[in-house]
């Protein structure tokens, strides 16, 4: 970067200058296995558990049914109609992103994001086939020996089985895994299931495997936003200029005593980075705070003999006080300021909101219409009868004998389609059944006008209520008109 | 940095910027410039990709408007071909359905759920094509010209069977043998009674449906009732379904059973027409309209009381 070519042979396109970070370790290199470990596992893991429901629904711990349109996660089952549920969930997730965003920097963008974990994978594919850093170099700018087809194709392989993988374990998440699995190296999967393997392949093959930091730097708007989110008690991964500079080699500082800084120049930070940046220029766009950079200086630091924390993880204000002479806050004072508390505290009330209305919801549920064409029809007998339709929701994963009554309607009787009006009375029973929606056609007929308990008037108001008869009386009622002509 | 600080001559005045070694684009408002970042490779092929794409597109699909239509692709796609190929393909997915309600007893529907289920829901889309325009979006029908089909009172029955020969055969269409009919006579146009005896089978048909109470003009009523109106509507005037003579003893008047309109149907009475549906409908749709006609609310199971046979012959 900071070394232009002349003027006039730039372009207005740029090629991808290669990135060949160098193996390290330390610390945030474990923890980064760590990360990767866990958010892989719980990736291609999770549709492969198992949780009882019973014989009426589906026993996959995680499943995105969208034939059906359920949502199902372990204990809890999503409606569409409950869909707020999820939109609590995106907004906690927001808004954990502002709260991480706010106290740790980009700590999404360097260690969780999907970008950065399946490009580490395929940058360690790479180590494994071609060899460390200068090993890869040489490859990449060697002549296409026979050696080098071979790499090349073991290494585009290895990115393809990962790809697929990939693709593979999304589906899995949309149906039954074990079934889907079966179908789908027989054959007989739907064609979307195949279609969405391809893309996500594709997709995982070409950023993973070869756009990489690019996504970050070109594509992505995340780094933007969090820009903007971050203040000067973010922590940020620093290289402390007022330590390092003049950079100067051991040989030199022992030579001149005083005259130099911390900084070797050993150029360690830059060899190891993911995204092929020069962390000694300050923050900037392509730094992901993977800090794997302070690994690296501070195993040279450590070797050299000189305190660790050259580059280390900084707020803007520990910058400034250690410039100034002074020393960084605590580590539990810097996560802990308004923002951060603020986030949390948002972030913490949405999910104990979303707990208790989870807990308190009915999973019977009842929807009148009242039938507007004809409003009334009148009965030979001088009974007037009104039409409605019920639709009554049972999300329970297990048939169930409701009733359905009427209160407030004087001599009111109550039929279905499948029954008639001998021997209809206030209450009907029904069975309704699993995890459906049943729509009912009812017909109740009342006394007409003189006799209504209203007396005259056209329009009367009523309650529908409906319970479960098996062991939880839990329900629910709608307030509905019952209409009878003028007089 | 290395030493660009120059406006070469090459980069057509352009500076370099020292921070980023990046050329500007050689302008400058208020002194802030902006630089001409370069576009990442990757991002040029992808252009250059929707325009191979864009070239195969415009040659198989329509693309050019043209004075009436677009030139067409050289797969021959339209989406006026699209929506005739989902058509084609909802017959062939309801094709098992209709050739089940075709082959069904019509009186075995309501035992069938899946199937009645079917049929009334066929039955109401070939309602709001055909009936609705007398009988109503409900069935409800018109006061004082067209019956409401959601009642429990009917003409001609009221059960699957009745239904379906009426819809097929209609009411009172004069060149159709099988069609259901019967003629009121016009007791007050043609003179068979008198304006006064009119107004006394009002009154007592008034009494027998419970609107107003005996009095000596209905007991005159009763004898002429008996004398001029029991063949077709019944001694105590419960209608006869054979002929379509509406029940005169209960809450429901097709034109009004108040004093005016009695009087004027008894003088000259409607005698309502429905067309026949066969000559215009298949026997499938005509089946599932009874279907549907039938779950309005008012249908009746078959075997009726009065030992009618159920096939719907009157």
């Amino acid at each position: 970067m900071g070394n232009p070519e002349p003027i006039s042979r730039a372009s207005l396109y740029e090629a991808r200058k290669g990135v060949y970070p160098k193996k390290v370790d330390g610390f945030f290199r474990r923890f980064k296995w760590a990360i990767m470990g866990i958010t892989l596992a719980i990736y291609y893991g999770t549709p492969w558990i198992r949780w009882d429901r019973g014989p009426y629904a589906p026993d996959q711990a995680v499943l995105i049914d969208l034939a059906n349109r359920r949502f199902y996660m372990f204990q809890i089952e999503i409606w569409p109609h409950e869909f707020y549920y999820v939109a609590g969930l995106l907004i906690m997730a927001g808004i954990g992103l502002f709260l991480v965003t706010s106290a740790v920097g980009r700590a999404w963008c360097g260690y969780a994001c999907p970008q950065t974990v399946w490009t580490d994978l395929f940058q360690h594919v790479d180590r494994l086939v071609d060899g460390d850093r200068n090993a890869q170099i040489r490859l990449a700018q060697g002549r296409w020996t026979l050696e080098k087809v071979a790499k090349r194709t073991a290494k585009y392989l290895i990115y393809l089985v990962i790809a697929f993988w990939t693709g593979g374990a999304w589906i899995m998440y949309f149906a039954d895994a074990p079934t889907l699995t079966h179908d789908f190296w027989t054959g007989q999967a739907a064609l979307v299931a195949y279609g969405t393997v391809a893309v996500l392949t594709a997709t995982t093959f070409i950023l993973g495997g070869f756009m990489r930091e690019q996504v970050c730097v070109y594509m992505c708007p995340w780094p933007r936003i969090q820009t903007a989110m971050m203040d000067e008690k973010s922590l940020l991964v620093t290289y402390k200029d007022w330590r390092g500079e003049p950079r100067g080699s051991v040989k030199r500082a022992m030579a001149h005593p005083g005259a130099f800084g911390d900084c070797i120049d050993c150029n360690q930070c830059v060899a190891v980075c993911p995204t092929g940046i020069d962390i000694r220029q300050g923050p900037q766009i392509g730094c992901i705070t993977c800090a794997l950079c302070i690994d690296a200086c501070d195993n040279v630091m450590e070797q050299i003999g000189r305190p660790r924390g050259l580059i280390d993880y900084c707020t803007l204000e520990d910058v400034a006080a250690e410039k100034a002479g002074g020393t960084a806050k605590p580590i539990r004072k810097t996560l802990m300021h308004p923002r951060t508390v603020i986030y949390f505290s948002i972030w913490s009330a949405i999910g104990l909101a979303m707990l208790f209305s989870l807990g308190q919801r009915t999973r019977l549920d009842l929807a009148v219409q009242h039938e507007r064409s004809p409003l009334y029809v009148q009965l030979s007998d001088g009974h007037i009868r009104n039409n409605y339709t019920l639709k009554l929701r049972n999300m329970e994963a297990r048939p169930r004998r409701v009733s359905v009554a009427v209160s407030g309607l004087k001599g009111a009787e109550l039929w279905t389609e499948a029954g008639t009006r001998e021997g209809a009375g206030q209450r009907l029973e029904m069975t309704l059944p699993a995890d459906s929606v049943t729509r009912v056609k009812l017909f109740i007929a009342a006394p007409g006008a003189g006799e209504s308990e209203s007396g005259s008037g056209a329009r009367q108001d009523f309650t529908i209520t409906t319970r479960g008869l098996d062991g939880d009386p839990r329900g629910d009622s709608e307030t509905i008109q019952f209409d009878r002509p003028e007089t | 940095m290395a030493d660009t600080k120059d406006f070469p001559a090459s980069a057509g005045g352009k500076r370099i910027d020292d921070a980023t070694g990046t050329s500007t684009v050689g302008h400058e408002w208020d002194g802030i410039e902006e630089l001409d970042t370069p576009m990442p490779r990757w991002w040029l092929w992808t252009f250059y990709a929707t325009i191979v794409w864009a070239l195969g597109y415009v040659i198989l699909y329509p693309a050019w408007p043209m004075v009436d239509r677009a030139t067409e692709g050289v797969l021959g796609w339209s989406s006026r071909g699209e929506l005739q190929k989902e058509l084609a393909a909802d017959a062939r997915r309801r094709a098992p359905t209709l050739d089940a309600i075709a082959a069904a007893d019509i009186a075995e529907l309501p035992a069938r759920p899946e199937l009645m289920q079917a049929a009334v829901q066929g039955g109401a889309a070939a309602f709001r094509v055909h009936c609705v325009q007398c009988h109503g979006a409900g069935g409800a029908g018109v006061k004082k010209l067209y019956p409401s089909l959601t009642d429990d009172d009917w003409l001609w029955g009221g059960d699957l069977a009745t239904i379906q020969y009426t819809i097929t055969h209609g009411i009172r269409n004069p060149d159709h043998k099988e069609t259901r009919t019967s003629q009121m006579p016009a007791f007050g146009r043609d003179g068979i009674l008198e304006p006064a005896q009119i107004s006394d089978v009002v009154s007592f048909v008034r009494t027998i449906s419970g609107q107003e109470r005996p009095g000596a003009s209905s007991a005159r009523g009763a004898a002429l009732f008996a004398a001029n109106c029991a063949v077709c509507h019944g001694p105590a005037g419960q209608g006869g379904r054979a002929v379509g003579a509406p029940k005169l003893t209960d809450a429901i008047w097709l034109y009004g059973g108040d004093r005016d309109s009695l009087t004027a149907t008894i003088t000259q009475p409607r005698n309502g027409v429905m067309p026949r549906w066969n000559s215009r409908l298949d026997p499938v749709t005509i089946k599932m309209l009874a279907a549907y006609v039938y779950s309005l609310g008012g249908g009746e199971k078959l075997a009726p009381a009065d030992g009618k046979k159920v096939d719907g012959q009157p």
